[in-house]
């Protein structure tokens, strides 16, 4: 199956490789995503330099900082339910590797061809609210409860919009498997012409809007950062937790973010593809076998293009209020989503 | 099939002591975090049925969805850290008498049914696709007559939590 550049490798052998795939793939981005969008970008944004001392231009300042979370003393509060304090961050942290399970990154660059791949990403998505909730009640502090609660509110409120998002995408190409969402998008053409296939970001623009709002929401990034909002209520569920358990809440942050855009990417910019017309192929079979080398690449710039603007926005905008984030789930975002599937269904019978 | 038959033992003894500590744990949380433990396994049953699409629908609808408001009501009412005395009231002991009959009644009506019938073990998968199409064929009628049971358990919700 997995014919990397032509070489057979033992099943044990694929296995072997996808798990170390996935813990690339998680932790690769987020590293990446923090360094150049957290340290430097924001620091440009705020007309400043950033950590500047280690490494050239601070490059190694993450190593930096995780060896000093490393170090930290771990704390748990007295009147913590010490073991579910302790599982918490870990089930955040499993939320995010089950979710890049699904993420396709080649023809044959796969860790599950999954057939209800979508439908598994925003089942599984939805395992960190668990997390952020044993997070928020196990710490034994108001604020770390209101924390968590807000969290919930706002991860229920947001997840109806992202899964009705992505009905029009599941409509449009006839199947929940991402891998055949890929190859929809890339052997398809628009009005004839299939110059540059057909990503859903052009003929699903609503949708794809409406998806990365709720992104932008599911993440708990500023504008939709009420859960830790740091003036209001210290740090939200994460307030109580200090050391390497901290730093497993600030990577499965910026790794979900990661993923979550690789996602995105795979649904509308056309994942690991390239549109097929351009080397003459037409179905998943006909791709060249470096297209497994290519495809991890070629999804990893359109992710950084993505949390670039998650990034963007969320150092652009000031927070919202509660009432009006929920305001704003329940009477715009989904409606607008269901107008979609309607369009998307009708034009989908007419054509 | 080996391989399959061990995990079904190790998911279906994880779900008995999920499901025992369910009703013996004294806090209320940590109730509905064992439940999750008990619903996680069986989505995990499902998938070693090769029910892919049943499998993602329980964990989105139960541990996503209903296992989350249940944390979150509970969290907001009664949210005590530590031992909870008074969970249990004086109908407690019925419980029992009341899980014996409904287990015997369910393995009663599944053996008397299916008796030694096999799944086929050529890996014949339902798709999603079959699914789709048995729902919104044949079985029209019933699933929009649960559509309107859920329209109406939404408008009740919101006229008895709307206080003017």
């Amino acid at each position: 199956m997995l014919s990397l550049l032509a070489v057979e490798i033992p099943y044990w052998g694929q296995s072997l490789l996808r798990v170390l795939g996935g813990l690339v793939a998680v932790l690769l981005p987020a590293g990446t995503i923090v360094y150049v969008f957290l340290f430097k970008m924001m620091s440009f944004m705020q007309s400043r330099l950033g950590p500047m001392e280690a490494g050239p231009y601070g490059s190694m300042q993450l190593f930096a900082e995780v060896g000093k979370w490393l170090q930290k003393e771990d704390i748990q509060p007295d009147n913590a339910d010490k073991r579910i304090f302790r599982m918490a961050p870990i089930v955040v942290l499993m939320s995010t590797f089950l979710l890049v399970a699904v993420v396709p990154f080649g023809p044959d660059a796969w860790f599950t061809d999954f057939e209800t791949g979508v439908f598994y990403a925003l089942a599984v998505s939805s395992i960190s609210v668990l997390g952020i909730l044993m997070a928020g009640w196990s710490s034994a502090n108001k604020y770390s409860l209101l924390g968590g609660l807000r969290a919930a509110g706002q991860l229920i409120a947001y997840e109806l919009p992202m899964v009705l998002a992505v009905i029009g995408v599941v409509i449009q190409a006839e199947t929940m498997n991402l891998q055949q969402i890929v190859v929809a998008q890339n052997a398809g053409s628009i009005f004839g012409s299939d110059i540059v296939g057909n990503p859903y970001v052009l003929t699903q623009f609503v949708g794809f809007v409406v998806f990365m709002i709720a992104v932008q929401a599911e993440l708990t990034q500023a504008p939709f950062d009420m859960p830790i909002a740091e003036s209001e209520l210290v740090s939200g569920y994460m307030t109580e937790y200090s050391g390497f358990r901290f730093l497993i809440f600030f990577i499965g942050e910026f790794a979900t973010a990661g993923v979550f855009a690789m996602i995105a990417s795979t649904l509308f910019l056309g994942g690991w593809g390239v549109p097929f017309s351009w080397f003459g192929w037409t179905t998943m079979d006909s791709v060249d076998n470096w297209m497994n080398v290519a495809g991890p690449l070629i999804v990893f710039t359109k992710m950084m293009v993505l949390v670039f603007l998650i990034m963007w926005i969320r150092f652009s905008y000031p927070r919202f209020r509660e009432d009006q984030l929920q305001r704003f789930a329940w009477k715009v975002l989904i409606p607008i989503s269901l107008a979609n599937i309607m369009v998307t269904a009708v034009l989908k019978v007419a054509f | 099939m080996v391989a399959q038959n061990i995990g079904f033992a190790i998911i279906a003894a994880m779900m008995i002591v999920g499901a025992l500590r369910v009703v013996t744990t004294s806090n209320v949380v940590h109730a509905a975090l064992w439940l999750v433990v008990v619903l996680a396994g069986a989505a995990a049953q499902y998938i070693l049925l090769a029910a892919e699409f049943v499998a993602v629908t329980q964990v989105l609808v139960y541990i996503g969805a209903v296992m989350v408001l249940f944390l979150f009501g509970t969290m907001l009412t009664r949210s005590r850290i530590g031992r909870d005395s008074g969970l249990n009231n004086s109908y407690a002991k019925l419980g029992i008498p009341v899980a014996v009959v409904l287990f015997a009644a369910m393995a009663l009506a599944l053996s008397e049914s299916f008796g030694t019938e096999k799944l086929p073990s050529d890996g014949s998968l339902v798709t999603t696709q079959q699914i789709s199409d048995q729902i919104f064929g044949p079985y029209l009628l019933p699933f929009w007559a649960l559509s309107f049971v859920l329209l109406v358990a939404v408008i009740g919700a919101i006229v008895l939590a709307r206080k003017d």
